[in-house]
């Protein structure tokens, strides 16, 4: 019995050290970027242009984690831009009759019930989530122009834009609030029972059903957590730039699919981390923001972004696989 | 004499016209390692589903420890101690050993009003029992590492945890390395040093006859042969299956 003394004390698991390996490589990455960025831009360290690029993560992190979510099961929502747009739409229309905190409440109650649509359709109805969630995008973005008559909404509340400009424990509110909810998230993944049936059902959703776990139900749940922060981020985005517009959140889908698989998730679900989705946040952001320092047309921006999110697969691709030979 | 943990008495099933099993008596004791063998459409895959839970035969009795049972489905088999393990084995590979042991039946640890995994009680409880398989297999590492052999360990563990009596092996040999062989034959030994029963499905006659107590060979949903490993020989049973040998 002696000689296993040293088996039996516990270790950490290999996933976790695995996670922890794929998050650790995620911060170098995102150190080298910036090192990069800074040789290249004096005014990229500054202050003033790490506050620009927390604010800009806000937006694109908030999609990005409710994504994260359904990426880690093997689907993929579509919808989270217009979704964004519409409950955007939902939020300033309704802040004359509701206030603004009974407005917010009825934008993430709405982008939660679109998502709720989603996933029922998805596990339920056994529609391809591509399919549920590209028709949900373009319903999404008409119902923003519909419900708006394709009219922006200017004179939002003061109240709304101080969660972009006050600051708390050192940090602007909306970059708090961000890291807070991906701690939180992170927190329920690795330690929930939710959690570890939402990897299971990314990685044998078969497996996961004959061993009794609620697949089912964790799979909607994941599409509803999908929309409910797409409705955060309207909520973030209308109180940064005190507006709100029909075409608002435009793209956002694909900016937070790109920050997930930097941050090393798999499309096929299973494997993902929620702090590789924000270091992949991170990356997307500092770059856009070195590319505007360095005064890169915008029009090339889009084959640099499009590049690097392919040259990031690929390295941890080829990383992974030499860390399992 | 074993004491009988599980007797089958004139099991017959049919699927339409198809006669799969045809008045089947077997009888399975307490640690017994029992192989079963026949060609493909002998009826050994209905045999194992019955057993298993997923169907009720259509005619005959099971018998569980002197009780007659009926299962209705795998629930009812699992409640008795039965465990299946199936040749794709139902693991989820980007999960841990451990986690992949205590799918579905995670243990928890109550914080104030939450329910947490209680990953260290985990990886010591399936540290545990692949210590008790001597298997090299690790509590931290993922299934998507592991070797063939170590898979079946997981698999198996899992049906430890559940405290089977009688777990019915579906073709553990078939889809892995020679050294990968002998790690689950070593299990299956292990097993049944614990008293626990194994009905060992397999095609490779020399697996069957390095863990086998007793052999069972079917052919064409007729049990024709039920003997002692002593009293027989890998020829023997070769013609059997084949239908070279009418019975023995």
């Amino acid at each position: 019995m002696s000689t296993t003394v040293a088996e039996a004390r516990p270790r950490r698991s290999i996933a976790r050290w695995l996670i922890t390996q794929i998050e650790i490589r995620m911060l170098l990455l995102t150190l080298v970027v910036m090192a990069g960025l800074s040789a290249v831009s004096s005014y990229f360290l500054t202050a003033n242009n790490l506050l620009n690029a927390m604010d800009q993560s806000v937006v694109v992190g908030m999609v990005a984690l409710g994504q994260t979510l359904v990426i880690l099961i093997g689907g993929i929502d579509l919808s989270v831009g217009s979704l964004a747009g519409v409950t955007g739409m939902v939020l300033g229309l309704s802040i004359p009759h509701l206030g603004l905190y009974g407005a917010m409440a009825l934008a993430l109650a709405s982008g939660a019930f679109a998502g709720l649509i989603n996933g029922t359709l998805i596990t339920f109805g056994r529609v391809a989530p591509f399919v549920v969630t590209l028709g949900m995008m373009s319903i999404g973005r008409s119902m923003a122009y519909v419900i708006s008559g394709a009219n922006s909404i200017g004179d939002l509340p003061p109240a709304l834009g101080r969660l972009s400009t006050d600051v708390i424990f050192g940090l602007p509110v909306n970059f708090a609030t961000l890291l807070v909810l991906y701690a939180a998230t992170w927190w329920f993944l690795s330690r929930a029972k939710g959690g570890r049936t939402l990897y299971a059902i990314g990685s044998n959703a078969e497996a996961a059903r004959v061993a009794g776990l609620s697949i089912r139900l964790w799979s909607v749940l994941a599409y509803v957590f999908s929309g409910l922060m797409s409705a955060v981020a309207a909520i973030f985005l209308a109180s940064r730039i005190l507006s709100i517009d029909p075409i608002g959140g435009n793209g956002l889908e694909l900016d937070a699919i790109a920050a997930v698989v930097i941050g090393g998730a798999s499309l096929f679900g299973g494997r993902g981390s929620i702090i590789g989705t924000l270091f992949g946040v991170f990356i997307m952001v500092f770059i856009r923001n070195g590319l505007n320092l360095l005064n890169v047309s915008p029009y090339w921006q889009g084959t640099a972004i499009g590049s690097i999110i392919i040259a990031a697969v690929l390295v941890e691709r080829l990383l992974s696989g030499r860390m399992r030979g | 004499m074993h004491l009988a943990l599980l007797q089958l008495q004139n099991v017959s099933h049919s699927f339409g016209a198809v006669e799969a099993l045809r008045d089947v008596t077997l009888a399975i004791g307490e640690g017994e390692i029992v192989g079963l063998m026949g060609d493909n459409g002998a009826g050994k895959s209905t045999l194992v589903k019955i057993l298993a839970g997923n169907f009720p035969p259509k005619a005959g009795e099971l018998v569980w420890e002197g009780q007659q049972v009926h299962f209705s489905n795998p629930r009812d088999a699992r409640a008795h101690g039965i465990e299946a393990v199936y040749q794709d084995l139902a693991l989820a590979d980007n999960l841990t050993a451990a986690a992949n042991v205590f799918l579905g039946r995670e243990l928890l640890r109550r914080i104030g009003p939450l329910k947490l995994l209680d990953h260290r009680a985990m990886e010591d409880r399936a540290r545990g029992l692949f210590r008790q398989l001597k298997s090299e297999t690790r509590a931290e590492m993922l299934v998507r590492q592991m070797s063939g052999g170590q898979r079946q360990a997981v698999a198996i563990a899992r049906t430890l945890l559940a405290r089977a009596r009688l777990i019915l092996m579906d073709e553990p040999t078939a889809a892995i390395s020679v050294r990968q062989v002998a790690e689950v034959l070593q299990l299956i030994r292990h097993l049944k040093n614990q008293g626990i029963a194994v009905l060992f499905i397999s095609h490779r006659m020399p697996d069957v006859f390095a863990v086998c107590d007793r052999i069972v060979v079917l052919r064409r949903g007729r049990k024709v042969a039920d003997k002692p490993l002593a009293a027989t020989t890998p020829e023997e049973v070769t013609a059997l299956i084949t239908g070279a040998l009418e019975a023995a």
